[in-house]
């Protein structure tokens, strides 16, 4: 079987298990919304949001909400132990981790979906203003974020007290990533918009997965062997 | 490292620890920040060493995910711990200097910032052993790679961004008298790390054998 058709046929087993109940997607999405509420009351004085709070919680919900979505996405794995199934069928490794981290983004892009419009109303962020850097912007910060997060909640799967050791383990080495996306998002959002700017943070994303995906890729065999 | 080494180095470090004081105290006195200037002696060799043992913990975690050596993995365990001993004294000695030269405790500045955020990986990748359970060992050792890789990105991060962190060119441009005391520090920091490194490397060894024969009385 080729690459493609095994990291295909992963992320198509991920996407059936959860359009056939939707639970990581509706209680991440809501979850979301909750961070964005939660933190709108710290950061939201006389009607008005402080400066840059819109770029601030828009990649906080992200980071918190991913975190969430990564161990359910594996836990469902470790229920049955479906993940030692997986690792013992005879297909390359790396395909199981880019089938696994497609399946985790597609689900991050549908909460953003709901979670970027949702910043841009309530905190008067023209977010839509320039589509294109925003995209890039929301499209590397993601990748990298997940790229991390899947390495690392398919390690924890075998660890105990893996629920609050994957954010430990997780912010402070995305701390780069979420960086460049409040900055990046930032740059955009203030009153005299400064392109070149967010193009360079897009710029330093990119560079930050494609470190953190030939790394991941490089470990994830070794780590996952027993 | 055979005793007589470690013995030889541990004196060799304790003079020279001996004899800081005196080359800190005879170096000129730096005009704007004064006698608070004195403490980047004892933290910008500190500092060094941090990043020089998250290198170490890294390619050592490397090693042992690749070549299965079981001394690979004390060394990254061993300098790991050294990460966050090391890392420790850096952000007390740091905001001690900052409070005298920028009136505040903290600054939210890409040194101080990656800084905290190297401590804190490795920080978790204690936890993570600690609290991991079995097979944490090679989990932890993804983390420290990881973990290592970041590294660079802390360095550069300080030329990238606007920063008040003194550059790290300001080294190489030392003069004369404070060049000597900063280098006799840093030697002295790279022995001492040694030299721990060393010593927790042997206590995770005896530990390992320790366990061993306790299994073959038990079997």
């Amino acid at each position: 079987m080729t690459f493609a058709a095994t990291v295909w046929l992963i992320t198509r087993k991920d996407l059936l298990i959860e359009a056939r109940s939707r639970e990581i997607l509706y209680t991440t999405i809501f979850f979301a919304v909750a961070c964005v509420l939660v933190f709108a009351f710290g950061f939201v004085r006389e009607g008005r949001a402080v400066t840059d709070a819109a770029a601030g919680i828009l990649w906080i919900a992200i980071a918190f909400s991913g975190t969430l979505a990564l161990g359910r996405a594996f836990e469902r794995e470790r229920q049955n132990e479906t993940l030692r199934a997986l690792m013992l069928a005879p297909v390359d490794r790396p395909a199981l981790y880019v089938g696994k981290l497609l399946g985790v983004l597609i689900l991050l892009a549908l909460v953003e979906i709901v979670l970027v419009p949702l910043v841009a109303l309530m905190f008067q962020a023209p977010l839509f203003q320039h589509i294109w850097l925003m995209l890039g912007l929301l499209g590397g910060g993601t990748l990298g974020f997940a790229a991390v997060g899947t390495l690392f909640a398919a390690m924890l799967v075998r660890a105990r007290s893996r629920d609050v050791l994957l954010p430990l383990l997780l912010y402070p080495m995305t701390i780069p990533v979420l960086i460049a996306g409040v900055r990046g998002t930032a740059a955009l959002l203030q009153a005299d918009v400064d392109e070149p700017m967010a193009r360079a943070w897009v710029a330093m994303l990119a560079f930050f997965d494609v470190v953190f995906i030939t790394l991941a890729l490089w470990t994830f065999e070794p780590v996952m062997t027993e | 490292m055979t005793n007589r080494t470690f013995t030889i180095l541990a004196v060799l470090a304790a003079a020279m620890f001996l004899y800081a004081p005196f080359m800190i105290v005879a170096a000129p006195y730096e005009s704007t920040m004064g006698l608070v200037q004195k403490i980047f002696y004892f933290h910008a060799p500190i500092g060094m060493v941090m990043f020089l043992s998250s290198f170490v913990s890294g390619i050592a975690s490397a090693r042992y995910l690749f070549g299965k050596r079981a001394s690979a993995d004390r060394a990254a365990l061993a300098a790991a711990e050294l990460t966050v001993l090391f890392g420790l004294i850096v952000l007390v000695t740091g905001p001690l200097w900052a409070r005298k030269a920028w009136g505040v405790w903290w600054q939210w500045d890409a040194r101080l910032t990656s800084a905290l955020v190297m401590w804190l990986i490795f920080l978790a990748y204690l936890l993570l052993r600690k609290y991991g359970g079995p097979g944490s060992d090679r989990l932890a050792a993804g983390v420290a790679i990881f973990g290592a890789a970041n590294a660079p990105f802390v360095y550069w991060s300080v030329n990238v961004w606007r920063t008040v962190h003194p550059k790290t060119t300001v080294v190489p441009t030392l003069q004369s008298g404070m060049r000597e005391p900063f280098w006799f520090c840093f030697v002295a920091f790279v022995l001492l790390y040694v030299l721990l490194l060393a010593m927790r490397m042997g206590l995770e060894h005896r530990r390992a054998e320790l366990e061993t024969l306790y299994l073959e009385t038990q079997g």
